[in-house]
């Protein structure tokens, strides 16, 4: 059997606990759902502003390598407007011209060339060999002839080198022909190098079968899906599109793609999303080390206060054990007090036996004939009489005494029948005088049941006393005691032909200094002590009462195995000690 | 002088017995009883015409001293009567001596005391007997003289 310290070792560990938890729930919860909602609501905004930034920067350099291309177009459709065929045709014509637009733009233009409707190239001005080449199956070709003019994808050509073409076709004397100009592809792909977005953002362009147009600033670039299928699905071609996910080497990115060249192209910008939102997970790191700093108080208040106050229950607790104690003792005493006129009467009489006797025997000392062997026999007999009645008062001090020493809380295993046969012994003189008879119907087989014996002795002292003193109230009666058992209690009952309780005294009889009786015979705590013992031995009393009929009082102990604790010293782990004076919820039957 | 007839009642025999011995040594003739209903039973029986006087218990199971005084007082009021009580019910007993009770004695009393009142109270009693006695006798002369 667990020992009652253990056990009290016990609640106090798991009463601190649940504190512990109950308060770190209590501060958890709200923390991590404020801290939560607001991380939340900033990575929302802060997200929706790294999208916003990302939108207007693609936006605003496809806007620029549009603008190129628009003004490239410009410039040849102006060329090819400004003159005639004969000095289109003319080598050194155009010699002149690309001259002219390379000192403007630099090395933009590489060459310029007339092409027949054939496709054959009638002059050329460049730094190839290319007059007299033939066009006629290139694509761009097909293209400008079928649309007034054309900007050609990146392609090699027959140059061997990357580049696009830019065509005009313009009709000159009843013929159709092309002015082209190529676009120097490194200075096409330093405007979209020259894009950096924070520290890893690089931009490329593809075409609609998703060719590099540019070169990339890293070899590593996203696989291809995002947009395969931004470019299968027809995207908006005036719509910026932004989609996250994971590139070829595993890195988490972000890329915004915006449409160029009416949707044949597509810019795209590239950002390492642990880049793009650096700051956010700055943030979330510095929130994240608040929580646990948070936490970590947390914890520790959790765990110094659950200690602290379980300290101070646990002290609350062993001083109302120390209380409790107190007041059973205080009500032993009470209980002694009213006892007294009753045991001084019933030791008064053996006293008056023997005063007569040793009278009696003076009287026979006084006779002149001491050896009158009457006398002698007289003698002898009062004597032992004497002897008789002072063993009588020795009994009824003793049982007198044995009430009336200390409480002891020791819990041992007690006989309800042999405590019931104490205390009517010690009642049995009131019992005499107050026209009570005594009836007992006790179970010879009853359980032993674990209590302290002084204790219960004085919870069925006051109720037997409480019951024989309502008999004398009704000027006799019978007071019946039962001991009954069933699988895991014990039942006393002690019944009474009394007056009966008034209903409205029914709830207030376990009270703390509830009395009916007059002034000066009654504490009116007998019944209370009598409810917080029972309640700490486990059990329960109840009261049911009839007016004019009686009332029965029953108590309820459980049945322990055998056990040497002491009751008073702390509650138990289950069920703390209740102070018998401040409680009174107890079960009425009425 | 006839001798005083004395009805001891308690409940408790031993005493009853001891007080027996030491009154019938100082020349009383003494009655016992053990409980209230037996003292009313004696004094109804025939030799209950010589009691004179009723040494009293007042605490007493069943009809206790006052209920027995009660009754006594009723029925025999020229009977006088000694309350024994117990420092615990002394109130009983002056309630006794209201009801009229000759006089009450602490128990144990000092058995001359004791000795000394019931011979005050067969005193007493004689005195009313005799009293009443010539009362009649005189009543009867006055008949006579009409």
């Amino acid at each position: 059997m667990v020992g009652p310290k253990r056990k009290n070792e016990r609640y106090y560990r798991l009463l601190a606990r649940t504190i512990m938890l109950v308060v770190i729930g209590v501060s958890f919860v709200p923390l991590v759902l404020t801290n939560g909602f607001i991380l939340n609501q900033f990575g929302t905004a802060y997200r929706e502003k790294i999208y916003e930034h990302l939108d207007e920067l693609v936006q605003k350099h496809s806007q620029n390598i549009d603008g190129f291309l628009t003004d490239r177009l410009g410039d040849i459709r102006v060329l090819s407007r400004s003159y005639d065929l004969w000095e289109l045709n003319n080598e050194t014509f155009l010699r002149r011209r690309l001259s002219l637009l390379r000192e403007e733009y630099g090395g933009v233009y590489v060459d310029l060339g007339l092409i027949d409707s054939q496709g054959i190239q009638a002059a050329y001005a460049g730094p190839f060999r290319l007059t007299a080449a033939d066009y006629s199956a290139a694509e761009w070709f097909q293209a400008v002839l079928a649309r007034e003019y054309y900007i050609s994808d990146v392609f090699m050509g027959l140059r061997g080198s990357p580049h696009f073409i830019i065509g005009v076709k313009q009709h000159f004397q009843g013929r159709d022909w092309i002015i082209r100009a190529t676009i120097d592809f490194e200075a096409f792909n330093s405007l979209v190098e020259n894009i950096h977005i924070g520290r890893t953002g690089f931009a490329f362009i593809l075409n609609r079968q998703g060719d590099f147009q540019t070169k990339s600033r890293k070899e590593v670039l996203l696989t291809r899906e995002p947009y395969s299928e931004y470019l299968k699905s027809g995207a908006d071609p005036k719509k910026t599109t932004i989609v996250e996910g994971i590139d070829e080497q595993g890195v988490e990115s972000i890329v915004a793609m915006a449409p160029l060249k009416g949707g044949q192209w597509l810019l795209c910008c590239q950002q390492e999303s642990a880049d793009a939102f650096a700051s956010l997970r700055r943030t979330q790191i510095l929130a994240l080390f608040a929580f646990i700093i948070s936490g970590f108080g947390i914890v520790v208040v959790a765990f110094l206060l659950s200690k602290r106050m379980v300290s101070s229950l646990a002290q609350a607790d062993q001083e109302k054990s120390v209380m409790n104690e107190k007041v059973i003792e205080a009500g032993r005493l009470a209980s002694i007090g009213e006892l007294a006129a009753g045991i001084a009467h019933e030791i008064n009489n053996p006293v008056a036996i023997m005063v007569e006797e040793a009278g009696w025997i003076e009287d026979l000392l006084e006779d002149e004939d001491q050896t009158n062997e009457e006398n002698q026999a007289e003698l002898r007999r009062a004597a032992i009489q004497i002897k008789t009645q002072g063993r009588r008062c020795k009994e009824i001090t003793h049982k007198l005494l044995s009430f009336a020493r200390k409480t002891d809380p020791t819990v041992h295993e007690v006989n309800l029948n042999d405590l019931l046969a104490d205390v009517t012994s010690l009642l049995k003189q009131k019992t005499r005088y107050a026209n009570v008879k005594i009836e007992t119907n006790l179970n010879p087989n009853l359980p032993l049941v674990g209590a302290s014996p002084s204790e219960l002795q004085q919870v069925l002292l006051n109720l037997v006393n409480n019951a024989i003193d309502a008999v004398d109230n009704a000027g006799g009666g019978s007071v019946t005691l039962t001991t009954r058992t069933n699988k895991n209690s014990v039942f006393i009952e002690v019944a009474d032909t009394g007056p009966g309780i008034p209903e409205s005294d029914l709830n207030r009889i376990f009270d703390p200094f509830f009395t009916t009786k007059p002034v000066g015979q009654g504490t009116g705590l007998g019944l209370s002590i009598c409810y917080g013992i029972v309640n700490k031995l486990g059990g329960d009393i109840t009261v049911r009462s009839q007016r004019g009929v009686g009332s029965v009082f029953s108590v309820r102990l459980p049945i322990t195995g055998p056990s040497t604790q002491t009751a008073g010293e702390s509650p138990s782990a289950g069920e703390p000690t209740r102070l018998p004076i401040s409680d009174n919820t107890l079960k009425e039957e009425c | 002088m006839n001798q005083i007839v004395v009805l001891l009642v308690d409940d408790e025999v031993p005493f009853v017995e001891a007080m027996s011995r030491r009154l019938t040594k100082r020349g009383l003739a003494v009655m016992p009883a053990f409980s209230g209903q037996e003292a009313l039973n004696k004094l109804t029986s025939k030799e209950g015409e010589r009691i004179d006087v009723v040494v009293l218990d007042v605490k007493m199971p069943g009809m206790d001293g006052l209920e027995t005084l009660d009754a006594i007082k009723t029925k025999y009021p020229l009977i006088e009567v000694i309350m024994l009580t117990g420092h615990g019910t002394i109130e009983s007993a002056i309630e006794g001596m209201k009801k009229g009770a000759y006089d009450y004695l602490l128990k144990p009393s000092d058995m001359d005391l004791l000795t000394a009142k019931v011979n005050e109270a067969c005193t007493k009693k004689r005195q009313h007997e005799t009293r009443i006695q010539e009362a009649r006798a005189q009543m009867i002369a006055l008949r006579r003289g009409d």
